[in-house]
């Protein structure tokens, strides 16, 4: 059993957890996940640990509300405990220093993003961080992106902050830095990793992902998180889940993601919250 | 007490109750129901007690297999029980998965007149009479040795090995990445077929002897066997062959496409059958097509019979080479599942929505005889035949979890994925570390994984007693 320190909504929707995971702790990396079960009847959810303290033992996740696992999660209180936490899976991110790092995240991306803007402030890179949301109000962790960035900048849909619009504007805004950029990691739901990844695809900057594929075992037993890269099938917990945004199959991503669609809204139907279906409509419809 | 050896050879081999399969095509309630006592005694009758049983020959574990027969014979299965796991430690689960046909059963010096003695059925009889009993007995334990062991899985290998070296009075702990021990027992073999409280109560009685269950730790990520080997004198891999193998045809990531693992792991371990109190979802499918001829197909055709779909397996060869279990072949055809034999799939055909519609399949012909001395299926042109389908089921093979050769230097990986051994011992390349079951030799079966560990807890024994 696996204790809840904290749980709180940070901004509408997305949840911070702290979790009792010594194990998993003690060998975290950035880019890396666990997978959760909620309770003894639950399903296994992959989940980015966004941070962790070796010393006590703690993981932190941010989790975005969008299903019937992730509701339950969002529901627990501090104290309560969840079955199982099992990681930390998946390879970690690849730090160097590669010069000028651009790091775009959003949603739940903006979590697990800080550790890897860390690791690459730590290896001497200048880290350029863009944040993005749909709405300000739905910002967070600037501060602690902040200390790890030389440079922070914000695109938001409705223009509440910074740059109107998506990731889809992403050439213009790298002009305007006027400085080179040698990599670029992005972050976040399905749709705005593609999106990065054809933005920059014309600027020949090579962008790494983090895929989020379904996922049962996260250890290579299942097959369910296969994904095509660069035309070969490879399975996310184990090859990945960072690859490279321009050799990603992303069409096929999104339809695999689909796959139990019909059947998750069926949970949420019965527990009478419309809030979530409508979420689970809006993601879809991207 | 009545004569156990009848004057007259009686070669009319006892059935065994199974439910209907009108019945059974709709529920995951395990289709075999095993002897009543008075079937077992007559059936354990028949046996005429060899000098030189060549059934014991046969059997990877070597069971004496006269010595527990007779017992049921006289009635006594209290010393059956005992005489059983003297050599094996999961009688229920072997009673009930092993290819008996092709082990001590084929061996019977009654087979050549068609009624060798049902062995299997005896020994599953014996299993669940103690289970019905209630209380296992816990046997003497020695004082304990002080020398730690860590066991890498909770498959069949890894129990054996653990059972056997806590009673040599060693202290175990087993890993397993999975929130639940017991392996392909419990995430691949399905309910109907072993019935998941029979793996927990061996689990549990491992328990009760002292060993420790870490569930939920990956070896290799949350530890490697390096950092365990700080901790432990000895370790045992027996992490399995998990790593689906897919064919390589177009199409094949399409949505409704599943590995055998995934699609099992969903119904046993997830028990997305009772979806949504269990929150795993499955598809209700109309027209599944399993592909493969082995245990799992059918375990998987079966599978999806019961989900309410039509099920079809497609077989390259012909029924003579499936590799499947007799008894599970039959079983599936009285259920209704479909075989199409000698069908190669090369396409799968998508709808709009990315769903697979229909796999286009190549017919064969047998050919000469290849390398494994079956003959080989040879495409004959132009002949081509398509099913519509919304789901399919890839059912042709694992190859061992490349996680720990990965992260352990020094661990001499074989080609095909599998972790190399000393045969005789099951020791690896490195110090200290010791692997057996599928990990070591591929996809193979439950009694030979726990062959495995019975021979590698004999030399881990040797080794730690050797230790000051
Ligand atoms: C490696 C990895 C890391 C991840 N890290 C995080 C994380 O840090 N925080 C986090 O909140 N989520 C993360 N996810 C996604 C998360 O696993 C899923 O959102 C979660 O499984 C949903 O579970 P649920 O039971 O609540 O939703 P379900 O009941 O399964 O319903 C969700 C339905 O909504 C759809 N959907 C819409 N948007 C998404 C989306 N973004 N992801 C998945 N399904 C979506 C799906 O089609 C699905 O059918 C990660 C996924 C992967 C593979
Ligand atoms: C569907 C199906 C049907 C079958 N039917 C039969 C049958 O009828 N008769 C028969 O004799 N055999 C059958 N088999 C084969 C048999 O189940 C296997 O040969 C046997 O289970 C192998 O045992 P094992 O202990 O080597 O590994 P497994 O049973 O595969 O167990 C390995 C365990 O190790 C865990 N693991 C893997 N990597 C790690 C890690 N890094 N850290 C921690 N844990 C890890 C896995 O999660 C798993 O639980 C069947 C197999 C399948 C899939
Ligand atoms: S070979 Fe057959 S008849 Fe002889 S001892 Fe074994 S089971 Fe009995
Ligand atoms: S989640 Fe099962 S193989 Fe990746």
């Amino acid at each position: 059993m696996f204790r809840i320190l904290s749980s709180r909504m940070i901004v509408p929707n997305i949840h911070l957890l702290t979790i009792e995971a010594p194990a998993v702790a003690r060998q975290a990396n950035p880019g890396q996940f666990v997978i959760i079960r909620a309770e003894e009847e639950g399903e296994r959810v992959p989940l980015s640990i966004s941070d962790w303290d070796r010393q006590m033992g703690t993981i932190t996740l941010l989790v975005m509300n969008i299903g019937s696992t992730t509701g339950r999660l969002a529901a627990l209180r501090e104290r309560a405990t969840i079955p199982t936490v099992v990681g930390p899976l998946g390879n970690a991110t690849e730090i160097e220093n590669y010069g000028t790092v651009l790091c775009l995240a959003g949603c739940y991306g903006i979590g697990s993003m800080f550790p890897i803007a860390r690791a690459l402030k730590e290896k001497g890179n200048r880290v350029i961080t863009i944040l993005e949301a749909r709405s300000a109000y739905l910002l967070y962790w600037e501060e602690r992106l902040k200390a790890v960035s030389d440079k922070v900048v914000h695109i938001t849909r409705d223009g509440t902050r910074g740059f109107r619009g998506h990731v889809g504007r992403l050439p213009e805004i790298i002009k305007g830095f006027d400085e080179p950029i040698d990599r670029i990691y992005a972050n976040g739901c399905t749709f705005m990793m593609m999106r990065s990844s054809q933005a920059s695809r014309p600027l020949g900057i090579k962008t790494m992902v983090s895929l989020n594929p379904i996922m049962i075992d996260g250890t290579g037993m299942c097959g369910v998180c296969r994904v095509r890269v660069g035309g070969a099938t490879r399975f996310a917990c184990v090859h990945g889940p960072d690859f490279d945004g321009h050799e990603v199959d992303w069409e096929e991503l999104l339809q695999r993601r689909k796959t139990y669609l019909p059947e998750e809204v069926v949970p949420l139907q019965t527990s009478g919250c419309d809030q979530h279906a409508h979420i689970v409509k809006e993601t879809v419809d991207g | 007490m009545a004569d156990p050896q009848p004057k007259k050879l009686d070669l009319h081999r006892r059935e065994m109750p199974k439910q209907p399969p009108e019945v059974r095509q709709h529920n995951f309630s395990e289709v075999a129901l095993g002897y009543p006592i008075e079937t077992a005694v007559e059936e354990a009758r028949r046996c005429i007690q060899c000098k030189k049983p060549t059934c014991v020959f046969e059997c990877p574990v070597e069971i004496d297999i006269p010595g527990f027969i007779k017992c049921i014979a006289q009635q006594d299965f209290t010393g059956g029980v005992s005489i059983l796991k003297n050599k094996n430690c999961l009688p229920a689960i072997c009673g009930r998965v092993c290819p008996q046909e092709e082990q001590c059963e084929k061996a019977c010096v009654l087979v050549k007149k068609g009624g060798q003695i049902a062995i299997g059925r005896l020994e599953r009889f014996l299993a669940d009479w103690e289970a019905a009993q209630g209380v296992l007995g816990i046997p003497a334990m020695p004082p304990s040795t002080g020398k730690r062991v860590a066991v890498v899985g909770g498959g069949p290998a890894s129990l054996t090995v653990a059972g056997d070296l806590i009673k040599s009075g060693h202290q175990v702990t087993i890993f397993e990445a999975l929130h639940k021990m017991g392996g392909v027992l419990i995430y691949g073999i399905p309910e109907f077929r072993l019935p998941k409280a029979i793996v927990t109560r061996e689990v549990e009685f491992l328990q009760s002897l002292g060993v420790e269950l870490v569930t939920d730790f990956v070896v290799g990520k949350t530890r490697s066997i390096d950092d365990l080997l700080e901790e432990y004198d000895a370790i045992f891999v027996g992490s399995g062959a998990g790593l689906p193998w897919f064919m390589e045809i177009p199409g094949e990531n399409l949505n409704g496409v599943y590995s055998a693992n995934e699609y099992l792991t969903r119904l046993n371990l997830m028990k997305g059958f009772l979806f949504p109190k269990y929150h795993t979802p499955v598809k209700f499918h109309k027209r599944v097509v399993v592909i493969g001829g082995g245990n799992v197909a059918m375990d998987c055709a079966r599978s999806a019979l019961r989900l309410g779909a039509e099920s079809r397996i497609v077989y390259r060869r012909s029924r003579q080479e499936l590799p499947a279990r007799l008894e599970e072949i039959e079983n599936a055809e009285e259920e209704g599942v479909i075989f199409e034999y000698l069908t190669l799939p090369i396409r799968y055909i998508g709808d709009e929505n990315g769903w697979v519609k229909a796999i286009e399949c190549q017919k064969m012909e047998l050919g000469e005889p290849d390398a494994s001395g079956r003959r080989k299926p040879v495409p004959i042109e132009g002949a081509i035949a398509t099913f519509e389908v919304d789901a399919v089921v890839c059912a042709i093979g694992n190859s061992p979890n490349p996680l720990i050769g990965a992260t352990t230097p020094g661990l001499t990986i074989g080609k095909k994925g599998n972790i190399e051994v000393d045969e005789a011992t099951g020791k690896s390349s490195r110090d200290r570390v010791w692997a057996g079951g599928d990990v070591v030799t591929g996809a193979a079966t439950v009694i030979l994984a726990m062959g495995a560990g019975r021979q590698a807890a004999k030399s881990i024994h040797q080794y730690l007693s050797s230790l000051p």
